[in-house]
């Protein structure tokens, strides 16, 4: 089937997302124009730092992507997927400090400086290959997926559901911060990895590379966007409604929910892996507090926030919610949770379906394949 | 008509289903007890007994959710139903509509049926599965069985309650199953709906083989088929309806001593 006939299929009568698909193209193009092109003093240059921290949002867009996928779809709360994320951003992460060479701070060829301080004589067998950029990448993709696997494997394979899954991804990511913030991981310990230099021999600090990584941000939220919606409509993702909505009766016609689960999961990982890997870059750091229980619920609250089950809500809600982070921790710094809880209770409360649920252009086209939104995580078992 | 008597072992070409001393409890409380009965190809059965007889955990072993304690559940001439799963038991033939009607509330009729046709359950499968012409054929036949064409694009959520019963079973033809078993489906109906029920019922039957679990006298009677008391987990009366009626056993456990 060509390519642009499966194009119209996905967006034929799916408003937000033709709306997304339009602003992340559109940004893809104006904001290299604007910050590489126009002189700095013009009105309408965009600042690098600022075309750095709308990749950031883009990031975490596609972060909360990958969490509507399984939650709004399959009904499944991963209250952990800040660990893919976190897993993803330390291969990028490992293949930067690699790059750095001989320029740190003990100007050793092949150890990272922590390495070097803690008086490791090699590199270990698990840094191996990090140096080459494919192979991060794939890592990126593949670790994160493994992990997802193995745990998705035991959970739903025990039909664990509901707040116990919940509860296990929080544990699960505790378990991984907990493992990384020991200096014997190699993994940098509680400071990370970070003073990177170059991505593919180019310079972090250039206003090119940033904006390239922008771009590519923007490419991968569009593109991880038709993607989820391609697996939403397909009869699979028809049956992970099925699967929220009366697991049993799925079970009963003769699907294996668990390999649904499974499949969706990893997927689901995977694309927060990708995420993780596209943050690193743009923020210059990965350290444990990613993996933070706290986190990982935050993405939750953007995906609520934004409209659970749309997958374009999620993006809205990720990029509202950071931004209104970036604003108030500018203004008021302590109160940013107290913000944030306060978000979450009245979302719950007063916008059930989130703001694409609430806002009519959102509402009109598209309203057969896109699920209802229920609060409840899973129906009662 | 042989009420209440030892089930002898049957034929095997004739049998859809036999259950054989099959035992399950649950904290000592004995759900199923040595319960033997079974079930011929293409027969309509019903099945009746007091609370806690063991009606939904006889479906419950039938269907693969419950693991017995011990007794074997041969399906179609032997295959041993104790060892599979839900989805492989459903895979084989099995049927269940739940005593609450369960569809997907958030997806139309025609997709609710859609999703029940029987084919590929895989993943991958699943994910790049088309629709085909006869397949759509066979949805609007059952939509027509079932009286829900003039439905099939609302919401299944949106149906009353009678229609999301239909549609289940609608969903269980899709699934095309040698045997249905199903879980009272006359609660909360009406009495035309109860009725149109019970006709559908007795249609299916003959092509399939159907075992009803069901509280209401009126809709077994409607049914006009042989039925079995269940009692303390094991089967106390076997026969027509008026024969169980008036067996004195039967009698005393659903009036009290």
């Amino acid at each position: 089937m060509p390519v642009r006939s499966v194009l119209v299929d996905l967006l034929a009568g799916n408003r937000g997302g033709q709306i997304l698909l339009a602003v992340l193209l559109a940004a893809a193009v104006v904001v290299p124009v604007s910050n590489l092109l126009l002189p700095a003093d013009s009105a309408l240059h965009v600042p690098t730092y600022v075309v750095s921290l709308m990749g950031k949002y883009l990031t975490f867009a596609l972060l909360a992507l990958s969490v509507d996928l399984i939650w709004g779809y399959a009904g499944v709360l991963s209250l952990g997927h800040g660990a893919f994320f976190a897993l993803g951003g330390y291969a990028m992460g490992m293949y930067m400090m690699r790059q750095i060479g001989e320029r740190g701070v003990y100007g050793h060829p092949v150890l990272p400086d922590f390495m070097v301080f803690l008086d490791w004589k090699e590199l270990p067998w698990y840094w191996q290959g990090f140096d080459w950029f494919p192979f991060a990448m794939v890592m990126a993709l593949l670790v994160p997926g493994a992990l997802a696997l193995v745990f998705g494997w035991f959970a739903f394979r025990s039909r664990v559901t509901g707040v116990y899954l919940s509860i296990i991804t929080q544990a699960m990511t505790f378990a991984l911060m907990l493992a990384f913030f020991r200096n014997d991981m190699g993994f940098g310990g509680n400071n990370g990895l970070t003073d990177f230099k170059n991505l593919l021999g180019f310079s972090l600090q250039a206003d090119g590379t940033r904006v390239a990584l922008f771009c590519a941000s923007a490419v991968a939220v569009a593109a991880a966007y038709l993607l989820c919606r391609f697996v939403v409509r397909s009869r699979a993702g028809r049956v992970l409604v099925a699967v929220r909505d009366a697991e049993a009766r799925v079970r009963f016609l003769g699907y294996r929910v668990e390999h649904y689960k499974l499949f969706v999961f990893v997927l689901s990982a995977m694309l927060a892996g990708l995420a993780g890997a596209l943050y690193v870059p743009q923020v210059g750091i990965i350290n444990p507090s990613e993996f933070a229980p706290a986190a990982s619920i935050e993405i939750v609250v953007w995906v609520a926030v934004g409209g659970r089950g749309s997958l374009y809500g999620a993006v809205l809600g990720a990029i509202l919610v950071n931004y209104a982070k970036t604003v108030f921790t500018g203004v008021l710094p302590d109160m940013w949770l107290f913000v944030l809880g306060a978000l979450f209770i009245a979302v719950t409360l007063f916008l059930p379906k989130g703001i694409v649920g609430t806002v009519p252009v959102f509402n009109r086209a598209g309203a057969r394949h896109r699920p209802g939104r229920r609060q409840s995580p899973e129906p009662a078992p | 008509m042989n009420v209440g008597s030892v089930q002898a072992r049957p034929e095997l070409h004739d049998t859809i289903l036999y259950l054989d001393g099959v035992s399950v409890s649950f904290d000592g409380f004995k759900a199923l007890n040595d319960l033997s009965f079974y079930v011929e190809v293409g027969e309509l059965r019903a099945v009746i007994g007091p609370n806690g007889a063991g009606k939904t955990t006889m479906m419950d072993v039938v269907t693969g959710k419950t693991r017995p304690d011990r007794g074997r559940v041969e399906f179609n001439g032997g295959t041993d139903l104790t060892q599979l799963d839900e989805a492989a038991i459903a895979n084989l033939g099995i049927g269940r509509k739940f005593q609450k009607p369960t569809v997907f509330e958030e997806h139309t009729v025609f997709d609710n049926l859609e999703l029940a046709l029987a084919g590929n359950r895989g993943v991958l499968g699943s994910l790049f599965a088309r629709l085909r012409a006869g397949s759509r054929d066979r949805i609007e036949q059952v939509l027509e069985t079932t009286a829900l064409a003039p439905h099939q694009k609302r919401r299944a959520g949106d149906l009353s309650h009678g229609q999301k019963q239909w549609l289940e079973i609608g969903m269980l033809l899709m699934q095309d199953p040698e045997l249905l078993l199903v879980d009272e489906p006359a609660a909360g109906m009406t009495d035309e709906e109860t009725e149109q029920t019970a006709a559908l019922l007795t249609r299916i039957a003959g092509t399939r083989s159907v075992v009803v679990v069901e509280h209401d006298m009126a809709f077994v009677r409607g049914l006009d088929c042989r039925v079995t008391v269940l009692h303390e987990g094991a089967v106390l009366a076997e026969g027509t309806l008026d024969a169980v009626q008036n067996d004195a056993r039967v009698v005393e456990v659903y009036l009290g001593r």
